[in-house]
């Protein structure tokens, strides 16, 4: 096809048929739930002790592990959002989505083998591993607990309105099908369950997007060249070129740090460390997951400029401002209805999987850090510790429905970098100083985190993000939109004054002679 | 395990130099990873115009760089575990045979 045809593909076209009931989105879908219930019932019947609840009894391969952390983090947000943002903003989304997948080699250099060694369960374990149990657990849980809430508030909300867009099925009734849905998953399944589920996630999209772009550069003679040329052509050359996403530095350093950081402090991600057998599988999983998270964000930047180039970015905006039924309508374009349907039930799917995530690693945040290292100052018998877990979880679907449902209609767009902006602040230095640092102590630790998210919330509270574009202000207080340079750098400076104060023999001597185990794994978690 | 043994073993040059090395790597790696990612950021906050430069009819440097930091993401973490396998696992097994 010449180029020349192409630029003639009216962008107006035929009526897109989003938002109505389409059969085969809904087929897919069922069949989706179905698969993935039958996987959670064969996972029931597995999953009787905390090993296998919280980490599915450690049998997961590295490569498993490295898909279904890319299905943990490829959300329906980076999918839609990204491929949105490369439509409307070009490719300013491109900058977004690099952020988002840098965190992952500074996991693997810095995190993925000693969480794994010294760990059982949460991220806390490694934290409190030589320091005090009960502060640390207690400061901890506050971190997990809050980035944790706020990821969720946002996947709820926007699987409310991408339903109601995708599908036109009321708003309140998607918040509660994927609240009951994933929380049978997790309920039933724990771990074993919510991995598989991750892992099929993660295969469709990863191929679902790999089609979309396929059909889309068909039109193309699989040139991206002729693409480029193609968006060159109708909105100029400054579309293929950083634009006004990053004009004040600070701010750019800022919100790149909340990324690349923030993915080395989510409790959900770290929590999947442990469902591997030893350190070289997880370091197998890290290198298996920057892959797979690479090559998708190669493909949102490809869908973003096809969505552009062939459905045109007046059409997307009058669907939605921020470009999200991009994908949607560039899948419209190319496959017809039926494969509408099929990317449609994909991103469903895709959000289903990230909530169950969070909600597997939000229960083992109560259960095991709050219940049996806090209230019960760790002497629990098994038993007992699995009925809070499976209490807490019950608990959490039924929060993340109400939250869903209480926020409709909010702009929760902010909460995914305040998340970002809390794990990267209070998770990830208190985390890493007690890997590296022999130094660091329980008090400096406890600072360290509740310094992170204190700032992070208040900052962002006071920011242009909330303070001027939700709350109406005129001027903000705080001028970053992104508050993590701050928050995140005091929380390691408070982190190591208040340590280096008051040093903790024991803690030190500790960090001694856990080196064989940080190390070598001897003695990790069987 | 008894810890007259482990002592030895936490004391020994060989131990220790696992140890370092290990953190050698990483940190490097983690410092250079850095560099490119904030590098990148503050050549578009202050320079958008060099990122224009074109590269044929479509592409330009901007379209490289972006790209090209994901396949350096890959690279990265491929020789990091490359070197864990090869180099970091022998040495963990030699000291491994003494406890």
């Amino acid at each position: 096809m010449s180029l020349n045809l192409l630029l003639q593909i009216s962008p107006s076209g035929p009526a897109s048929t989003l938002g109505t009931a389409n059969p085969v989105s809904i087929a897919i879908f069922f069949l989706f739930v179905a698969v993935t219930l039958y996987i959670t019932y064969w996972a029931a019947k597995k999953t009787k002790t905390g090993s296998e609840f919280y980490a599915a009894g450690r049998n997961i391969s590295g490569f498993q592990n490295g898909l279904a952390l890319a299905g943990d983090y490829m959300s329906a947000a980076s999918f839609l959002g990204i491929a949105g943002m490369v439509a409307t903003k070009g490719y300013d989304g491109l900058i977004y989505s690099i952020g988002f997948l840098v965190g992952w080699p500074l996991i693997m250099f810095l995190v993925a083998e000693p969480l794994r060694n010294l760990g059982k369960y949460t991220f806390a374990d490694v934290v409190a591993f030589r320091l005090k149990q009960r502060p640390i657990r207690i400061a901890a849980s506050v971190g997990s607990l809050l980035t944790i809430s706020f990821y969720l508030i946002a996947q709820m909300v926007g699987a409310g309105s991408l339903i109601k867009t995708l599908f036109g099925l009321n708003y309140e009734i998607a918040v509660v099908v994927v609240g009951v849905v994933m929380t049978m998953y997790v309920l039933f399944g724990g771990m074993l369950a919510t991995t598989w589920v991750q892992i099929i996630k993660a295969v469709l999209l990863l191929s679902g997007a790999t089609i979309l772009v396929l059909l889309a550069l068909s039109k193309f003679n699989f040139s991206p060249a002729e693409l480029f040329m193609s968006v060159k052509t109708q909105y100029g050359s400054d579309m293929l070129a950083p634009g006004g996403f990053i004009t004040n530095p600070l701010d750019a350093l800022s919100l790149g740090l909340a990324l690349m950081l923030g993915t080395a402090g989510l409790p959900h991600i770290l929590m999947r460390f442990y469902t591997v057998p030893d350190d070289k599988a997880a370091r197998k999983s890290v290198f298996v997951a920057t892959g797979f998270i690479g090559y998708f964000y190669i493909l949102t930047f490809f869908i973003g400029f096809a969505a552009l180039a062939l459905v045109g970015k007046d059409a997307i905006i009058s669907l939605d401002k921020g470009g999200n039924m991009a994908a949607l309508l560039l899948a419209e374009n190319t496959g017809g209805s039926a494969f509408l349907g099929f990317i449609a039930s994909v991103a469903f799917a895709t959000i289903l999987a990230v909530v169950a995530g969070l909600t597997l690693s939000g229960a083992s945040t109560i259960s095991h850090d709050l219940y049996v290292h806090v209230i019960k100052k760790g002497v629990s018998d098994e038993k007992g510790e699995m009925k809070v877990a499976k209490r807490a979880t019950i608990f959490l679907g039924i929060l993340a429905v109400t939250l869903g449902l209480l926020f409709k209609g909010q702009n929760v767009a902010f909460m995914v970098g305040l998340a970002f902006s809390i794990a990267a602040s209070a998770n990830f230095p208190a985390l890493l100083m007690s890997i590296i640092w022999k130094g660091f102590t329980t008090k400096g630790a406890v600072y360290c985190m509740v310094t992170g998210a204190v700032l992070s919330l208040v900052l962002i509270v006071i920011s242009p993000t909330v303070w001027v574009d939700i709350l109406g202000n005129a001027e903000a207080i705080f001028p970053l939109k992104n508050p993590t340079i701050v928050s995140m750098t005091s929380a390691f400076i408070v982190g190591i004054i208040v340590s280096l104060a008051k040093p903790e023999k024991e803690a030190a001597d500790l960090f001694e002679s856990e080196k064989l185990r940080t190390y070598l794994g001897h003695g990790s978690e069987k | 395990m008894d810890s007259a043994k482990t002592q030895e073993i936490l004391e020994s040059a060989e131990f220790k130099k696992l140890v370092k090395t290990r953190w050698n790597i990483s940190l490097s790696f983690t410092f250079v990873m850095l560099f490119v990612y904030i590098g990148f950021l503050l050549v578009i906050a202050y320079n958008k115009d060099f990122l224009k430069m074109p590269l044929g009819d479509s592409v330009n440097l901007a379209i490289v760089v972006g790209l090209g930091i994901i396949f350096f993401s890959w690279l990265i973490t491929g020789l990091y575990v490359y070197w864990a396998n090869n180099y970091y696992d022998s040495d963990v097994h030699e000291i491994k045979k003494k406890l």
